[in-house]
């Protein structure tokens, strides 16, 4: 069984009006010095593989299929093993 | 015959009752509505799929009601030149089908946009807007993830197949930055797909389709579409 980690954030080249509304935010509360704010999706689960190879084979799946639109999103993950 | 309409009901559409109210009462079209559970089209001639917020647009917008058994036979419907109309939401799940390019962000405002707005028709040889007798349609918005994107070369392969069919603009026709609600790429308001049978828009036609409401340039859309593909 494995743990996986899983990162998904707005491509550089893409606007993130979330981000840019949290920068602001950040400028109400007199610190003055965020830039680059990127929000992004975090996610965890589990994965029940006979394998390290067939888990990542899976999450490259589920990530370009559901978690996360390829258009306009990267993603990462990394897999821990668990008991 | 007039065709018949199928109206796609997901958990979190909102807007089925109202597309359903127009087909059947005001358009008198035989029309059924879909549960998205189940895979049968019921030999619907038009398929809806309705605003709202399915699955409570969880992850993004569309994208877990893309994979609701009755999307299998809406995009195998598609595939085979079958007329599948999103609007806003089902707009979404279309994009997240693969059945029109392009992502819907969010508003560049970050906010939920609820007005009514103005649509130039910026393609007249579509089934939805063949012989429609207006240029500029008053069409109500009301989406928080309506910012079209598309990359260069998709807006080059949209403008070279006329695939845009509805862009943002002032009350008279000027298409600029100032009355683009959203931030969408070069204004689009509503595409189709290469073949000419899928159609997303964001705007809601069918929330100005009766004339008791005063506004119904809506119906204008639906009955063309009917006097296009009248069997």
């Amino acid at each position: 069984m494995y743990k996986a980690t899983i990162i998904i954030k707005r491509r550089k080249s893409i606007l993130d009006p979330q981000g840019k509304a949290v920068e602001q935010g950040s400028k109400l509360l007199k610190i003055d010095d965020i830039s680059e704010v990127r929000i992004g999706k975090f996610i965890e689960l589990n994965i029940d593989t006979s394998s390290r190879e067939k888990a990542n084979e899976e999450l490259d799946k589920l990530c370009n299929k559901l978690l996360a639109n390829l258009n306009i999103e990267d993603y990462s993950f990394t897999l821990e093993e668990i008991k | 015959m007039k065709p018949k309409f199928g109206v796609v009901v997901f958990p979190g559409s909102n807007c089925d009752h109202d597309a359903y109210y127009v087909t059947k009462k005001i358009l008198d079209c035989e029309t059924e509505f879909l549960w998205h559970k189940d895979t049968d089209l019921k030999n619907c001639d038009v398929i809806i799929l309705p605003g709202g917020f399915s699955y409570g647009d969880y992850l993004r917008t569309g994208a877990i009601a893309r994979f609701s058994p009755i999307m299998e036979s809406v995009i195998d419907f598609a595939n085979k030149g079958g007329i599948v109309l999103g609007i806003c939401n089902g707009f979404q799940i279309l994009i997240e089908a693969n059945l029109l390019p392009g992502t819907l962000m969010k508003n560049v405002s970050t906010k939920f946009i609820c007005k009514d707005i103005f649509v130039k028709v910026a393609n007249h040889e579509t089934v939805l807007t063949k012989n429609v007798s207006k240029n500029i349609l008053e069409i109500p918005i009301a989406h928080g993830d309506g910012n079209y994107f598309i990359d260069e070369k998709g807006l080059h392969s949209l403008k070279e197949n006329n695939q845009i069919i509805f862009q943002y603009c002032s009350d008279n026709g000027e298409i600029s930055d100032k009355y683009n609600p959203n931030g969408s790429a070069e204004n689009i308001a509503g595409i189709m797909n290469k073949s000419g049978n899928v159609f997303g828009m964001m705007p809601h036609p069918e929330r100005c389709s009766d004339s008791t409401l005063m506004k119904s340039d809506g119906f204008l859309l639906f009955n063309t579409l009917i006097q296009n593909i009248i069997k």
